[in-house]
């Protein structure tokens, strides 16, 4: 060990250009990762004390700004967007992947119309918002307007990852479903679809991830009321609306840092599973390139026979 | 009956596979229907170089948030970049296996942390550090800036990461086969051959730095005008809209949308130059 370092040192003496590659990339690896290990640290340590239990009190009040509300809130419009966002998304991967022939045009435009789509900055999904859900529709500041506009944001995101772990199932798969006669709607919900769910889950999961966080494109369409909602047609505001409002007042810094560490927890839980949704479709390719190995032995046994 | 179901799906999923490109196209009629009546009746030239924003006395020139965009952005990109590529660069060929995968979580967490929670950091930490280092408001140009460089680096990092693999071994092989060390080999042979995935990674760094929004509002002081130094405070496109939208009407409140417009068609032209280039590529 203290040999090689020794050779290292050596050739490096020989070849300073190299040390200072070396270091400056260790550098920025490390400012990286120091980075965030700060930020992390920070709102942590000084957020964790005033994790008070009264702000989770069911009630907001100017006295007590509760998170709780908020929170619930959160999942409501993130339950209401996925409603929206996973069947389109998967229908419109389903079509582009099982029933669209290569080449085809339109296949070409949605692949456009995502990009741009995921390139959109999220002030501008909320000005859309609040003209065409909120004014146009009529639908108020309210938990659907906002839900839907969360819902197109998300919509390529979904649909992209959908798309490709449809396209990483193997093509002999549909052919065998074919070939024991299942149709065409069949084959894709009962052998297809199965096969890709951990990869659609990895995507669904980003999809939580990003509206959880989620707040310019919120505060103009469901707007700020900070009690829990009671139908989708009341305004309310998730979480990071919420930290925003409070922060911005100056008065309640306390109960600011305890809401970026309620935010930063989820988003570390919502990390994690898509970490292990992301490792069960390792696990999956893996049991998919077994049976292809199968497959080709069998094959390859009938030639020979 | 088998047939018509089969049919009913295959029209649904077709409808689906609609539904983007109907977003995309209602967005643009909604934003260009409400904004650009009003940029021609302020006048263009007026409305995109006028470099006073004074609704009060029906002054709209946006010249100042262009402007302060502009440097915020560039700014980001100094100090992400840099940073952005050589982690990518030590993630793709320097990194042992037990210090990637925790690297690897770390920037997939960096990327998932709230705008909001980012520019709370900002304001805590980075605004009173400023202050206190280079003196003025704090809120500023560079403070912006530097809060921006952190937030895009997991964009420039997985896109650039992502390249670097993609290069073929034998290139790295050739450099070594040459006598070239590996340092040497993985910056001249290796990193040049990933330039276009790398550049790539660049441009979404700039979309994601043009259109932040809550992070930028909370440290860069927010006044319409034209900076004149790193340190005093700046407005950007898309924090114009935020902060005045609440309480806007009439024309002022078409003015904000038209800021909308400007700030879309500059998005457009970002993906659309990356998509040409993408297609120059290959």
């Amino acid at each position: 060990m203290v040999g090689k370092l020794k050779r290292k040192w050596c050739a490096y003496r020989r070849d300073p250009k190299s040390f200072v590659l070396f270091l400056s990339v260790c550098l920025a690896a490390l400012i990286t990762i120091l980075a965030l290990i700060f930020i992390i640290a920070y709102i942590l340590i000084k957020g964790i004390p005033n994790l008070t239990p009264d702000l989770f009190d069911s009630k907001y009040t100017t006295e007590n700004v509760s998170l709780l509300p908020a929170l619930i809130n959160t999942l409501f419009i993130m339950l209401l967007s996925l409603l929206f966002a996973v069947p389109v998304g998967i229908g419109a991967a389903i079509y582009l992947t099982e029933y669209a022939r290569r080449g085809n045009k339109l296949v070409h435009i949605v692949g456009i119309t995502a990009e741009t789509l995921s390139g959109i900055p999220s002030i501008v999904y909320g000005l859309f918002g609040s003209l065409f859900f909120v004014k146009y529709l009529g639908l108020g500041l309210s938990l659907l307007s906002g839900a839907l506009t969360l819902s197109i944001m998300i919509l390529p995101l979904i649909m992209r990852t959908t798309e490709e772990a449809l396209r990483s199932v193997p093509d002999s798969y549909r052919e065998g479903s074919f070939g024991l006669g299942a149709g065409k709607l069949r084959t894709v919900f009962s052998i297809v679809l199965p096969c890709a769910v951990p990869g659609i889950l990895s995507g669904v999961i980003l999809g939580i991830g990003r509206i959880v966080g989620e707040s310019a494109a919120l505060i103009f369409t469901a707007g700020t009321v900070a009690e829990i909602a009671t139908s989708i047609f009341s305004s309310a505001r998730t979480l990071s609306v919420h930290m925003y409002s409070i922060s911005g007042e100056g008065l309640y810094i306390k109960q600011t840092y305890a809401t970026a560490v309620v935010l930063l927890v989820v988003v570390i839980l919502i990390n994690a599973l898509s970490g292990f949704a992301a490792k069960k479709i390792g696990g999956n390719t893996l049991r998919v390139s077994h049976y292809a190995q199968k497959d080709a032995r069998i094959g390859g046994k009938n030639t020979d026979g | 009956m088998k047939n018509i179901k089969e049919k009913v799906m295959k029209l649904l999923f077709f409808l689906t596979a609609l539904v983007s490109i109907a977003a995309v196209i209602l967005i643009c009629i909604f934003l260009f229907a409400s904004g650009i009546p009003a940029i021609k009746e302020i006048g263009v030239f007026k409305f995109l170089l006028g470099t006073s924003w004074k609704p009060a006395n029906n002054l709209y020139g946006i010249l100042p948030m262009i402007v302060g965009s502009f440097y915020v952005t560039a700014g980001a990109l100094i100090i992400g970049v840099p940073i952005g590529i050589l982690t990518a660069v030590f993630m793709a060929r320097f990194a042992p296996r037990s210090i990637y995968a925790p690297l690897k979580a770390a920037v997939n967490l960096m990327a998932g942390i709230p705008s909001v929670v980012y520019g709370f950091f900002g304001l805590v930490v980075l605004v009173p550090f400023i202050r206190e280092a280079f003196g003025g408001r704090g809120m500023s140009v560079l403070t912006a800036s530097v809060l921006l460089g952190l937030m895009i680096l997991p964009t420039i990092i997985s896109v650039s990461e992502t390249s670097i693999r993609a290069v073929p071994e034998s290139y790295y092989e050739g450099g070594l086969a040459l006598g070239a060390s590996h340092e040497r080999s993985v910056f001249f042979t290796v990193l040049p051959a990933a330039k276009s995935g790398i550049f790539a990674g660049v441009v979404l760094g700039i979309g994601r730095a043009v259109g932040e929004t809550m992070a930028v509002m909370m440290v860069a002081g927010n006044q319409a005008v034209i900076p004149d130094s790193m340190l005093s405070g700046v407005r950007t496109l898309t924090t114009n809209i935020v902060l005045e939208m609440g309480y806007s009407t009439d024309l002022h409140r078409e003015a904000l949308i038209g800021t909308a417009v400007v700030l879309f068609v500059f998005i457009l032209i970002i993906n659309l130059s990356l998509s040409l280039f993408k297609r120059r590529v290959k």
